[in-house]
């Protein structure tokens, strides 16, 4: 049983996680209808912009709460700019054409940011330093550590946030204008290029603040690490019906957990024939099965004919 | 229609993922050609591979170094081979460590009509592209790739300067049954290398009567290992074995000590790394992994070597360089003694091989496996890997340190003796006969010390021989 508790606090951490980064992705997504690729390296850059000025900061001798937080705000800023900046120079450009073709560019930033990565802060693996006291807890024999609550709360309050957000600010009311109908919310005032730029704005701090708790996490960071993280971040999204913040939650969670238990549990359901290696085939199965019964994900809304 | 652009998204992402985004590094464009001389000059096109991106790009870049020194010596010394002065050139590729990508630069490379190959690092990557040089009958040297595979393909091309996985499983197994410890789970990332080093390290630690509870598997690019971890916690094992690289090894052990895993890391040279007491921290402290061939520092040229590398790329050695080193000079050497550069004419040459290398003196088998290669183990100590102890290989390294040790001795008393003499000399003029005498009996007792610490030495070797 205490294997199984393991297990579920493993899934749910790690959904946690993802859920963080698919909010992200969702946030764009519904206001524009466009899947923001890049999301992944931004959340990248975030981990290692935080690094590199908390890294520095510890070393002058500042106590290291201070450090992080220093580094939490220059990186979020750092962050929202190079949302504004992508949108700006990959976006808004293509905004009236054809469906795809901002896809690719998203894919190709996607790589642009990955390689400057790799030519700022080089090839090898950087370690994350310790932000949080290690405080060990245990319940019923699961272990569980208190960045984990930590991350699982940061993620909880992320999203009521960005609800408050959308459903009770002037701007929250101006998103929700341009996603139903861009068109008609510019007739009525609504400088539709500055709402858009706000979503990714405000998608890029969230991205910053997810590579933040991950980098504290895994104290570790490395300029691909955005790639597999945003793949599986935009599976939640799409799980929890993309466009809807409270699905990216629920779908990131879900995510986790199915990937714990079925790593946990894989082997011993087939008699070891599937190995632990195989634990995406069941994230997967759940999100083809989600998708053929509920096209638009677990709390997806019927757009109707916008798209 | 929001589903239907969902799954084209996640269509096209897949397919992005899959295909790999590894980008292709420029061949190094070659230094301005020299002034017109007399000779002939050839350009000898050398073939590197190795993930210049991707999770192991650290390692990658560690290969190529070592490479391009090598290259840039041998050009500095301003070969003739064949009666024409040779240029050696240095293609270097990027496979991303994916055994799709190693093939597609590796046709490019047959393509490029490359005089030889130095590479890939992973297994993964070097057995599937093996085939293509050995169609175009292009030789080639892994400084890195050790699963046994590689060279049980019966292709007369390939090459490895490393023992391979069978030699370090079997190491690695008998010397975690030495631990003390009963049961043991096995962790693999499911690559070429891996998952061979895991399965021989499986079967020798049977073999030393250990019992595996758990085999487990994870891929080369995870960072969450927690899933598989509390499930290896629930078996009780005492030790986990990691077939894998350092960029997972080190952030799992972190993960076990988290967990609550009392238990040992044990894992090959993957993990035997700086970058995995980075990753790894306090976790990886006491631990230990093994690294085909000695310590540098315990070779002749070992300690000349690290500084030239240090010196010249101001960077540390990561892992594989000397080896790449090794396997470009040993390739340029077999040039040399064919005295040819046609891939066709110097291959025969390769397997003749006699050379004495940094990491090791290298001879090639029928097969192409190195002779004799020797597995060190060593201990994550104080955030540095402290050597411990070498085992299996002929003990041919060994004694040859052993004996180079003896000989700086012998040297050092004779020094300290005409030293001896010489002050003696000064005081008593006089007795200039008695003095040379003197010295003479001591130089004598010295150089029998000298004999009698080379013939124990001898002993040595040869008690290690017939224990083998």
């Amino acid at each position: 049983m205490d294997i199984f508790l393991q297990q579920i606090i493993n899934g749910l951490v790690q959904g946690s996680i993802y859920a963080l980064v698919a909010l992200g992705y969702t946030m764009v997504y519904g206001i524009m209808g466009l899947i923001n690729f890049a999301h992944g390296e931004v959340v990248m850059i975030g981990t290692l912009v935080t690094i590199t000025v908390a890294g520095s900061l510890i070393n002058a001798g500042m106590p290291v709460l201070f450090a992080g937080l220093a580094g939490l705000g220059v990186s979020v800023l750092i962050c929202m700019a190079l949302g504004w900046g992508l949108e700006r120079i990959a976006y808004r450009p293509l905004r009236n054409a054809p469906r795809l073709t901002p896809l690719i560019t998203a894919i190709g930033m996607s790589i642009v940011l990955q390689n400057l990565a790799m030519m700022i802060w080089g090839r090898n693996y950087l370690t994350f330093p310790p932000l949080l006291p290690k405080i060990n807890f245990e319940l019923a024999g699961a272990h569980f550590t208190a960045i984990q609550v930590f991350i699982v709360v940061v993620s909880g309050a992320t999203m009521a946030g960005l609800l408050a957000l959308i459903y009770r600010t002037k701007l929250g009311m101006a998103m929700r204008a341009t996603a139903q109908n861009p068109a008609v919310a510019s007739l009525m005032g609504v400088n539709i290029n500055r709402v858009i730029a706000a979503a990714f704005v405000i998608g890029s701090a969230l991205g910053a603040l997810a590579g933040v708790m991950v980098g504290t996490y895994y104290e570790i960071a490395h300029y691909q690490m955005g790639f597999m993280l945003g793949l599986k971040a935009f599976t939640a999204a799409v799980l929890g019906g993309i466009g809807n913040l409270a699905g990216a939650m629920l779908g990131g969670v879900l995510l986790g957990i199915i990937e714990a238990l079925g790593a946990g549990y894989i082997g011993d359901l087939t008699g070891g024939f599937l190995g632990s290696h195989y634990q995406d085939i069941f994230a997967f199965i759940v999100l083809i099965v989600v998708l053929m019964f509920k096209p638009s994900g677990l709390f997806g809304e019927k757009t109707g004919d916008r798209a | 229609m929001h589903a239907k652009l969902s799954l084209v998204a996640l269509s096209i992402v897949a397919a992005f993922a899959f295909s790999a985004c590894g980008q292709k590094e420029e061949p190094k464009p070659a230094a301005a050609p020299a002034a017109p001389a007399a000779k002939p000059e050839v350009v000898v096109k050398l073939g590197h591979v190795a993930p210049m991106t991707g999770p192991q790009a650290h390692l990658g870049k560690d290969n190529e170094n070592g490479a391009a020194l090598a290259v840039e010596e041998l050009n500095a010394q301003g070969l003739e081979i064949g009666g024409a002065k040779v240029k050696f050139q240095l293609l270097a590729e990027d496979d991303a460590a994916d055994p799709k990508q190693g093939a597609i630069v590796a046709q490019k490379l047959v393509d490029a009509k490359v005089n030889g190959v130095i590479g890939h690092l992973n297994s993964g990557t070097t057995i599937p592209a093996s085939k293509l040089y050995a169609d175009a009958g292009i030789p080639q040297i892994s400084g890195s790739a050790t699963n046994p595979k590689y060279t049980q393909q019966g292709f007369k091309t390939a090459f490895r300067v490393m023992a391979n996985d069978v030699q370090q499983g079997k190491v690695l197994g008998e010397f975690a049954a030495k631990q003390g410890v009963k049961t043991v789970a096995v962790v693999d990332d499911r690559t070429a290398y891996g998952q061979g080093l895991a399965d021989e390290f499986k079967k020798a630690a049977e073999a030393a009567g250990l019992k595996v509870v758990a085999t487990e598997y994870t891929n080369d690019k995870a960072t969450d290992f927690k899933a598989i971890l509390t499930k290896i916690k629930s078996t009780k094992a005492e030790l986990v074995f990691y077939g894998g690289m350092d960029a997972q090894g080190g952030p799992m052990a972190k993960q076990m000590k988290e967990l609550g895993i009392k238990a040992k890391f044990l894992g090959g040279d993957g993990v035997c790394t700086p970058e995995f007491m980075k990753l790894g921290g306090e976790a990886a402290e006491g631990n230990y992994c093994s690294l085909p061939g000695m310590p540098l520092e315990k070779l002749a040229k070992g300690p000349e070597f690290k500084e030239r590398f240090t010196k010249k790329f101001n960077a540390d050695i990561q892992l594989y360089s000397p080896y790449v080193y090794d396997a470009v000079m040993v390739m340029v050497d077999a040039m040399k003694r064919a005295d040819s550069v046609d891939s066709a004419k110097f291959l025969p040459a390769i397997g003749q091989t006699k050379y004495d290398g940094v990491t090791a003196l290298i001879e090639f088998d029928a097969q192409g496996d190195l002779k004799g290669g020797a597995i060190s183990i060593y201990q994550y100590k104080g955030g540095k890997l402290e050597y411990v102890e070498t085992l299996g290989g002929t003990p041919v390294e060994l004694a040859k340190a052993e004996v180079k040790e003896v000989v700086a001795e012998v040297k050092d008393a004779a020094k300290a003796v005409a030293g001896a003499a010489a002050a003696v000399g000064k005081e008593v003029a006089a007795d200039a006969k008695d003095v040379a005498k003197h010295a003479a009996e001591a130089g004598k007792d010295a150089v029998k010390a000298g004999a009698e610490a080379v013939k124990n030495a001898a002993d040595a070797t040869k008690a290690a021989v017939e224990k083998k």
